[in-house]
């Protein structure tokens, strides 16, 4: 029989096929490394509440993002325009929390007259980064234009509408009560808000991908649309889909950031696309699809805060966290392509 | 009861309602095919026996192309008919002919590389788990895996099946899982488009095995479309072969040689000339007609 040939053939690619599991890995002890290497270093101040919870904070983010584009990379897209897409969004959160509460300036401001806009304002907020997000992935479906450039393209467009909007200005004024409450507050008092928030919406979208059909289908549409589409998946649907939660999560960052300042942030967030797409890609996904998953991305998240907090408490220039994740980016991208090239050699 | 009778009669037993194996799987009645000014096929008359497996033949630009995608659903036809197991149908998109029975394993596989075989077998039709999970749009991966064991054990392709992904799998090991696939959803045809074309010589004997277990032990109807000959004489029972959009030559593989059917494919000779072809051809022939005993 000849099928024992191919078995034979066939243990050496195996190995090869789980290096994802290897990458994923390999991560997680660099990850706890870096860790340990500070814990020792400097316990007290690294291993401190405070420092713990900086942590968490400045990854919360990336975290957030880092879910849905996880989703984004493994259905084969890209999305460069999530950073545009927070600005716009907070401004309009912004601006609707802002008009409310001026409005009730002087008046009795406990309670729903205040709350109420709060809320909505946050909706629309995130009502509206879903919208962006549907819009990039309709413009890819419909006209076939690289991910690359459509969301070059819409980065600018969004930014400069925003821009256009505000003057260029900063939009502040969203109630105080925000900021003490859900900004700067705390779960039952223990664990920040934004942090608890990232947990939930990783663990909701990890569940979500390692386990249901959509989840699965991402990851066929990115390992070959044309097998996809003739297993009558409609591909254009599910890519609609994936950019409109990615633009839903940038809606949901950016309200946890007006609720943080009070402020819409015009001018931040240039780089936030690039430092996602590089938590995500160390973490072990591909960025040519089909292939990755949440738990490398929580890693590939951790690693740079980590990183910064830690040499900030060693006296070293924190810069140093970008030379060390830019490496550490090249090398899961090698590896990632020295596997594929091994397997398509086959 | 030759070989082929057997099983055929063993489908018509099978499928229950047939009254013997008298319909066919699949009857192609006059079907035309036009590209603006370009006539694709000029009526093209097919028949698929049950539980036989078919070769569809024909040089480059005889109409296998465009046949095969009117078949899978993908491209509509002019005129004619087509029938499935005796009903007639008219196919506007893929789902159509999958829902007829019909199973397309194209060239290319259509693999998704880095998922497992047994997602591989159920991508578009997932098994979902039961109750509410199954609700919320939980897949039963292990369901699935499990099917896709006993489906490929069935075919006998000894492929390993969980925690591998396609990509890492040879060539015949895809050609199998692929198969398979198709063997799952169809119920009336499957048709393989130059199944062993990417494949050397011990993996296109396993498939070529394959598409025997389709026909003896699963009770399918193969339209098999191959350029290669010897792979033809080595699994088909009858062959048409297509030129110019016609179809020029229908016959038992048995009653055939090569030369035969490379003449009716270039149109070489006329058709009056066969036997006498045949005749001298038999004496060198490399390829001996199929034993069917």
């Amino acid at each position: 029989m000849t099928t024992t040939a191919d078995e034979k053939r066939l243990n050496p690619l195996v190995k090869i096929a789980q290096s994802r599991r290897l990458q994923s890995l390999t991560i997680l002890g660099l990850f706890v490394l870096i860790f340990a290497v500070f814990a020792v270093l400097s316990p007290s101040s690294f291993l401190s509440q405070t420092n713990l919870e900086g942590i968490g904070l400045s990854a919360s983010q990336v975290l957030i993002l880092g879910a849905g584009v996880t989703f984004l990379l493994i259905a084969g897209g890209l999305d460069l325009s999530v950073g545009a897409i927070i600005v716009f969004s907070a401004v309009v959160a912004a601006k609707i929390m802002a008009g409310a509460t001026a409005a009730l300036e002087g008046a009795d401001r406990l309670g729903w007259p205040l709350w109420g806009p709060v809320v909505g304002g946050a909706l629309a907020g995130i009502a509206v980064g879903t919208l962006w997000g549907v819009f990039n992935g309709t413009v890819i479906v419909k006209t076939g234009i690289p991910p690359f450039i459509a969301t070059l393209a819409s980065m600018t467009v969004i930014l400069g509408l925003a821009q256009v909007w505000t003057n260029g200005l900063n939009v502040s004024g969203a109630p105080s009560e925000l900021q003490t409450v859900f900004g700067l507050g705390r779960m039952f008092g223990v664990v920040p808000w934004p942090i608890v928030i990232a947990a939930v919406v990783v663990i909701v979208l990890w569940i979500v991908l390692a386990n249901t059909r959509f989840g699965l289908r991402l990851y066929a549409i990115g390992a070959n649309p044309e097998s996809a589409r003739r297993a009558g998946i409609n591909v254009g649907r599910y890519t609609v889909a994936v950019y409109a939660l990615v633009g839903a999560l940038a809606g949901l960052v950016a309200v946890i950031d007006v609720a943080r300042f009070t402020t819409a942030t015009v001018n931040g967030y240039s780089a936030i696309a690039l430092n996602v797409i590089t938590a995500v890609v160390i973490g072990g996904t591909s960025l040519w699809g089909g292939r990755g998953g949440m738990g490398g991305t929580i890693i590939g998240s951790l690693i740079p805060a980590t990183l910064t907090s830690g040499f900030v408490i060693l006296g070293l220039q924190p810069f140093w966290q970008n030379v060390a994740v830019g490496i550490v980016l090249l090398l899961a991208v090698a590896v990632d392509q020295y596997r594929r090239r091994k397997l398509s050699a086959q | 009861m030759s070989e082929s009778e057997s099983a055929a009669a063993a489908a018509a037993a099978s499928s229950g309602s047939r009254n013997g194996a008298a319909v066919p799987a699949l009857k192609v009645t006059g079907v035309t095919k036009s590209y603006r000014h370009v006539q694709a096929l000029r009526g093209v008359d097919l028949e698929v026996r049950p539980a036989e497996v078919h070769a569809l033949l024909g040089d480059n630009g005889a109409g296998k192309s465009t046949l095969m995608k009117i078949l899978a659903g993908a491209v509509s036809h002019d005129h004619g008919t087509i029938e499935v197991n005796g009903v007639e149908q008219n196919f506007a998109k893929p789902a159509d002919a999958q829902a007829a029975g019909i199973e397309t394993v194209y060239q290319d596989l259509a693999l998704a590389p880095s998922l497992s075989p047994g997602e591989n077998l159920f991508l578009g039709r997932e098994i979902m788990r039961k109750g509410l999970l199954g609700k919320l749009g939980f897949v039963d991966r292990k369901a699935m895996s499990e099917a896709a064991v006993q489906q490929l054990q069935q075919l006998g392709a000894r492929t390993p099946t969980s925690h591998v992904e396609v990509e890492a799998l040879s060539g015949g090991q895809r050609q199998a899982v692929a198969v398979a696939r198709a063997s799952l959803w169809g119920t009336a045809l499957i048709m393989l488009d130059e199944p062993t074309a990417a494949l050397g010589v011990a993996q296109t004997t396993s498939v070529l095995d394959l598409i025997r277990r389709l026909r003896d032990e699963r009770g399918l109807s193969v339209l098999l479309v191959s350029h290669n000959l010897p792979d033809v004489f080595a699994v088909a029972d009858r062959a048409t072969v297509l030129r110019l959009g016609e179809n020029v030559l229908t016959t038992d593989i048995a009653d055939v040689t090569s030369t035969d059917l490379i003449s009716a494919m270039t149109g070489g000779r006329s058709l009056g000339d066969t036997a006498e072809a045949s005749a001298s051809a038999h004496a060198d022939a490399p390829t001996t007609p199929k034993d069917q005993s």
